[in-house]
């Protein structure tokens, strides 16, 4: 077998799969806290959505990352934060994939509990939880990634590396802690 | 106006939702998996530090050895032979990649699960880790082989099917995965 390859292929992953790592050891930190496993109980319902949750943002994220990185090297917009009308579009359709999302999501696992007749939190909680933790982290997503990407190939480095790594990392860091927040706001106010 | 092309909301939003749908009804699945064993994830809160990375890690296992194998088929170097040299190193690296990490998991997760809550064992919680790490790390192989030997017959650019399918399908894989070795250790 070919040494060379096996060593050129395990440098060139092990330091993005490192960086996934760290963040979602600190996700998993955060799920495995006293507080979560609290709200984990208290809002049946909430475990089942979890899986859906984390990775649909990868998915929208990922693809708003890509368009930006591809949209630069094809010239059809420019690193700069000005309104400009395709950057603009992508924008907008990136929080309606990324919001609408996260509330059907919210609705689909209540209506999995219900279905099967077990115990789930309200409707209005499950999707008050998901819309809230959706939209906080669409924000710091999009913005985050406006800025890593636009500032990343100012600088010479090529976007389409670090798209990848930039996502699932914030996607991991503030996906669980928005989860949370979201969590305390809807208890508050429901 | 300009020619905004694939640039419309209306566009993106109407590519993209049926896809994320159709994807968090798969993932359902996951989550039920999650929800039916609430009870030993709830009381082993050490096994809840490693989720995210279950969910996560498989797909980028997948999109790595995916993107190569999608290289070379565009290249015209791949030929899905059995005696193929360089599939195999590819396959040897994603294997020692996932061993990687997935130990450094095990040893985390330990050390992380000690300040959020009761510890489970150092040795239950690291072979649980490599085990369903390298598990799903071959399930990724498997997977991403065949979608590309599919688009390929197909005539589809394994770009624009392969990498999506596969890392979503290992993705929903992770935590199905965890939950099977880890109730099989405890």
């Amino acid at each position: 077998m070919d040494g060379e390859e096996i060593r050129r292929v395990y440098r060139e992953s092990i330091g993005v799969l490192s960086v996934s790592l760290l963040g979602g050891l600190f996700a998993g930190g955060v799920l495995g806290s006293e507080a979560m496993r609290a709200a984990f109980r208290q809002y049946p319902g909430l475990l089942l959505l979890l899986p859906a949750f984390l990775a649909t943002r990868g998915n929208v994220y990922g693809a708003f990352g890509a368009r930006l990185s591809s949209g630069l090297h094809q010239g059809l917009i420019e690193p700069e934060l000005t309104y400009d009308e395709r950057l603009a579009n992508a924008v907008v359709a990136s929080f309606v994939n990324g919001i609408g999302i996260s509330v059907v999501i919210g609705a689909l696992s209540w209506g999995v509990l219900r279905a099967l007749g077990r115990e789930s939190a309200r409707l209005v909680e499950l999707v008050g939880i998901t819309l809230v933790s959706g939209l906080l982290t669409s924000v710091v997503l999009v913005v985050g990634l406006l800025l890593l990407v636009f500032g990343s190939y100012e600088l010479g480095l090529d976007p389409d590396n670090l798209v990848g790594p930039i996502v699932t990392t914030l996607g991991d860091i503030f996906g669980v802690v928005f989860l949370y927040v979201a969590v305390v706001i809807v208890g508050v106010m429901l | 106006m300009s020619d905004l092309g694939s640039w419309r909301t209306r566009t993106i939003v109407a590519t993209m939702f049926p896809l994320l749908l159709v994807l968090s009804v798969l993932e359902m699945g996951s989550g039920f998996v999650l929800e039916s064993l609430e009870a030993t994830y709830l009381d082993n809160p050490t096994l809840l530090v490693l989720v995210p990375v279950m969910i996560g890690m498989g797909g980028n296992l997948g999109a790595i050895f995916s993107a190569r194998l999608s290289t070379r088929l565009h290249l015209g170097t791949l030929s899905f032979d059995p005696r193929d040299e360089t599939l195999w190193a590819n396959v040897a690296a994603v294997m020692l990649l996932a061993a990687t990490v997935f130990s450094a998991l095990g040893v985390a997760a330990w050390v992380v699960g000690r300040t959020v809550a009761e510890p489970m064992p150092l040795v239950e919680l690291f072979v649980i880790s490599v085990v369903s790490g390298l598990l799903l790390a071959a399930l990724a192989v498997v997977i991403s082989v065949a979608a590309t030997y599919v688009s390929y017959r197909r005539g589809l650019d394994p770009d624009d099917t392969t990498i999506p399918v596969v890392t979503n399908v290992c993705d929903i894989l992770g935590v199905v995965v965890l939950s099977v070795v880890a109730t099989a250790v405890l």
